[in-house]
């Protein structure tokens, strides 16, 4: 017996399941936009600082590590070799696009890589893949409704209405940085390398800032810690990690494997 | 108001930008060799424990000197990363975190 091949989904149905999935990940992008505005702030950062990240930069992980880095009085160059190191990963993301999109003109394709997140490559090749093929508008949903502007308006509102917070520390909120950062490097925990690196980076972290101050031993953890990681032995396990972002449990290992399946956009 | 970091944001935009478009821009420049992307995958882990364990647990007793200091908030973070690590939640872990630290705190205990 030969299992029932179910219909290409029509656009419209399409998209509307896209809308249900990207309101599910507006409200975690709002909830974690908000705990990044409160640590900015927290940090020091203004309210126009707090949202030039958000804007500009665009990248969960690398805006919270960003806030722990100006706390600990870190220079900026090593800042920017951390946060290069820590965004490569969006380069399997476009790459994976890259070839379903090679008919979109270039300057389209250049606005579309500033909004790729982790959550608007989920969305976009999950719709992409119910749909059986590239839908342009589909991925500008995903990513500006989806990710972009509730991020945005949530590092508003924490900036701003934290600083109606007196002592922050009173209601626990002091423990969110740490705890955001400890909870993301989780999500990013994808097999016993990871899970060696991370450990391997907190002791070198720890050690090395009794030694020499938190600003270098953060980055030392950073880049030390994989070099411990690499001597593991590979277990296999995922390619690429949860959101960065909401620590969504968006499959992006699976996202990968769709989209790559997929006819490229048609060159006009 | 003070704007200093806003260059901060766009100097760190200017290395992440380049990771998400020139694939998109010119296909085939991602192919770095293995070891490199290994690397590269690691280092996400690797840094933000390493800033987690410092913020939670490094404390400045001088200018130039620092020491460990453990106190309710890394009872915090753990209860969270194990939040975290079980349901793969990190809102929940975040929430449950901060309102046990509160509690302790309230209680006179932090």
């Amino acid at each position: 017996m030969t299992a029932p091949v179910s219909p290409t989904p029509a656009l419209s149905a399409a998209r509307s399941r896209l809308l249900l999935d990207t309101a599910g990940i507006a409200v975690s992008a709002i909830g974690f936009g908000f705990v990044f505005g409160l640590a900015a702030r927290d940090a020091g950062y203004s309210p126009i600082e707090a949202c030039a990240m958000s804007v500009i930069v665009f990248a969960g992980a690398a805006q919270f590590a960003a806030v722990g880095y100006v706390a600990a009085g870190l220079p900026w160059a090593p800042i920017l070799v951390l946060t290069l190191f820590l965004n490569a990963r969006h380069m399997l993301y476009s790459a994976s696009l890259a070839p379903r999109l090679r008919g979109i003109p270039f300057l389209h394709r250049a606005a579309m890589a500033h909004v790729l997140t982790d959550e608007a490559f989920a969305l976009a090749a999950t719709h992409f893949h119910r749909l059986g093929r590239v839908d342009v508008p589909g991925y500008w949903i995903g990513a500006i409704l989806g990710v972009f502007i509730p991020w945005n308006v949530a590092t508003l509102a924490g900036v701003l209405l934290g600083g109606a917070i007196p002592d922050p520390s009173v209601f626990g909120l002091d423990i969110v940085f740490p705890a955001a950062m400890a909870g993301l490097a989780v999500g990013l925990m994808t097999g016993r390398r990871e899970v060696v690196a991370a450990g391997a980076g907190a002791v070198f972290g720890v050690l090395l800032s009794l030694l020499a101050g938190p600003a270098l031993g953060i980055v030392a953890g950073g880049l030390l810690g994989p070099l411990v990681g690499m001597a593991m032995p590979d277990t296999g396990g995922h390619v690429v990690p949860d959101s960065d972002l909401t620590g969504l449990p968006v499959d992006l290992d699976e996202a990968m494997s769709e989209v790559g399946d997929l006819p490229a956009e048609p060159v006009p | 108001m003070s704007t200093n970091l806003v260059l901060l944001a766009v100097l760190m935009a200017a290395v992440t930008y380049p990771s998400r478009a020139l694939p998109l821009l010119a296909p085939g420049i991602e192919r770095l060799p293995p070891r490199a992307l290994l690397y590269l995958r690691l280092v996400g882990p690797a840094v933000l424990a390493s800033i987690a364990a410092v913020q939670t647990l490094v404390v400045p007793t001088s200018e130039t000197s620092w020491a460990i200091h453990v106190d309710v908030t890394a009872i915090g973070v753990v209860v969270c990363l194990a939040l975290v690590a079980w349901r793969r939640n990190l809102l929940l872990g975040l929430v449950v975190g901060v309102v046990l630290v509160a509690g302790l705190r309230f209680a006179g205990l932090g």
